[in-house]
């Protein structure tokens, strides 16, 4: 998969998840950038992309992550789909 | 809304969920207000955003107070202003095996793990005696799903020490308080986990986490089994069934293949599946759920493909039989008329895609499942907790037989010369009694379930039935209640009355 396709299909996500179609996400993007993204909707956010993506984050990696960059990253390793 | 109809697909709902509750709120439905209050022993947002959805669903518009986090027990048993400002009109204690304060060691004996056992149920019924002492409202309360390890293996289920055994014999204490307690209900989240899968459910990694006591994907269908407990008891759920008969109630078309072509019976898988979902439709209409026939069949053929002998239904247990080539939704609205219930209390029960959507759309609230094959006939309508019971008593066993004599009434109706001599020919007499104790039950149900006689149209649940019984304030709320007899086909058919003049 492309770096140009997997964040199209993350952005999908993310506006569904967080309900805005107007949401463009970049390596740079931080829960800081969106408005509802709190840690309870980073639950929501991570099972979603996990659907997305047919993969599991570690768990470690579920609250050590600091942008969508390096989330796109962990994708880009084990997406199986 | 179909996405919201049992068998869902959970990871949809998760990312939707947003966008499915303002197509909901945005739907120009009425629903109910009420007020929920949760008590968690672990992590409950998700479970709230999940059942609200539900609920919307079902006709029940919900806010709802969530205790701070694990502190169900301190919220139940010293109640903030907040939460005593609230009043609640259910409270749901959320609870699982992860709040086990004490779990038996393999070194106790067996007195101790029998007091470790009531001590434990203790602390469950003080808090329950509290909330129903404060609030007076239905409370519903989680059993314990099963250990996701098993220590002693196999005998951790049999052995007095094994956690197995110790939260079944919990789960039974837990059975014999809600048998004896009106206004008490169990959520079965032992039967929700296993049906879902316990593995899975109970991947630690969530607990870790987040402290949810289930995995994030699992939470719909917890939430939605919890909703069916909530709308039941605030008088939502169906009332009839309204089937098709081809490849519905058996397989095959007994206009083209005659009575002994339909496949019904024994003989074969298939013809054993829907001798399985015919005894599935009867078991129900000794629930109290109205059975109606909506096929476009001759009626002949109708009638002759229900007596089949190898089938479990026969055309007796049928209110109403509607056999012709109308419309169906056409037939299902004079169903509804005939029965004098509303169109979207009935369930639409059509093996053909093009049947359901037609009458999907053209009568709004009507519930109709996907049934797609019919070795899933009965886990689609079953899942659906369409007709969820949260009471049960005589009337409900008898309400086939009401509905059966007033259907026959109404042919007879048609052989008088007039309505007055029909009502003579009765020869009814009216009683009308006090509020005496043995009518609480019905007058509740009665107060859910109609409007015609309950002028306020205020719902009441059987806790709060009964303070409305004890109060001393009974003047401001006159309740009258009468029953009619009759010599003839008619059996005893209470009415209840109830108007608030305060």
């Amino acid at each position: 998969m492309d770096t140009k396709t997997l964040y199209a299909r993350l952005n999908k996500v993310f506006q569904d998840v967080f309900d805005d179609d107007s949401i463009t996400v970049n390596p740079k993007t931080t829960a800081d950038d969106i408005d509802d993204w709190d840690s309870l909707e980073h639950i929501t956010l991570i099972n979603a992309v996990e659907r997305e993506f047919k993969m599991k984050f570690k768990m470690g990696e579920i609250s050590s992550m600091k942008n969508v960059g390096e989330m796109a990253q962990i994708i880009a390793a084990r997406a199986k789909a | 809304m179909q996405e919201l109809m049992y068998p869902f697909d959970a990871e949809f709902i998760i990312k939707k969920r947003k966008s499915l509750r303002r197509t909901l709120l945005a739907d120009g439905s009425k629903r109910l207000k009420k007020k929920i209050a949760v008590f968690g022993g672990s992590t409950t947002n998700d479970i709230v955003v999940y059942l609200d959805l539900f609920l919307l669903n079902q006709g029940i518009e919900a806010v709802f107070y969530q205790s701070e986090y694990a502190q169900y027990w301190q919220d139940a048993m010293f109640p903030s202003e907040e939460l005593l400002s609230f009043q609640p009109d259910i409270v749901f204690i959320h609870t699982t095996n992860r709040n086990i304060s004490h779990y038996p060691t393999v070194k106790d004996d067996k007195a101790t793990v029998q007091s470790l056992l009531d001590s434990e149920y203790a602390r469950f019924e003080q808090m329950w005696t509290k909330i129903a002492e404060t609030y007076h409202c239905p409370i519903i309360q989680n059993n314990f799903e099963m250990p996701f390890y098993r220590l002693m293996g196999n005998k951790d289920c049999s052995d007095y020490r094994g956690r197995m055994h110790f939260l079944t014999a919990l789960n039974e204490k837990f059975y014999e308080y809600a048998d004896k307690t009106e206004g008490f209900y169990i959520n079965d989240i032992n039967y929700v986990s296993a049906s879902y899968g316990l593995k899975a459910w109970s991947d630690p990694s969530y607990w870790n986490m987040y402290k949810y006591a289930m995995c994030v994907e699992a939470i719909p269908f917890f939430s939605f089994n919890l909703s069916c407990i909530i709308k039941s008891v605030f008088g939502k759920n169906k009332k009839a069934l309204a089937l098709d008969l081809d490849n519905t109630l058996w397989g095959g078309v007994v206009g083209d293949d005659g009575v002994e072509g339909i496949r019904i019976g024994q003989e074969t898988g298939e013809s054993q599946s829907y001798y399985e979902f015919q005894s599935y439709i009867k078991s129900l209409k000794d629930l109290g759920i109205i059975l109606t026939v909506c096929s476009k069949n001759d009626h002949q053929n109708a009638i002759a493909g229900l007596n089949h002998p190898e089938g479990a239904l026969k055309p007796d247990d049928f209110i109403i039989i509607k056999a012709n080539w109308e419309n169906k939704d056409r037939n299902i609205l004079e169903t509804a008329a005939e029965l004098n219930i509303l169109p979207d209390s009935i369930v639409f029960v059509d093996d053909n895609p093009a049947e359901r959507a037609i009458v999907s759309a053209q009568i709004p609230g009507i519930a109709v499942p996907e049934m797609d094959s019919v070795e899933n006939y009965i886990m689609t309508l079953d899942g659906n907790g369409f007709f969820e019971v949260t009471t049960f008593n005589e009337d409900d066993l008898k309400r086939n037989e009401m509905y059966k004599a007033n259907a026959q009434r109404a042919a007879q109706q048609a052989t008088f010369a007039d309505y007055h001599e029909y009502l003579q020919s009765l020869d009814m007499t009216a009683v009308i009694d006090d509020f005496l104790p043995v009518y609480l039950q019905r007058i509740t149900q009665l107060s859910n379930k109609s409007n015609q006689f309950n002028v306020t149209t205020k719902r009441y649940t059987p806790t709060e039935m009964e303070t409305v019984f004890e109060s001393s304030e009974i003047s401001s709320v006159t309740m009258g209640w009468c029953r009619l007899l009759s010599a003839k086909k008619m059996r005893k058919m209470p009415l209840c009355c109830t108007w608030n003049c305060g």
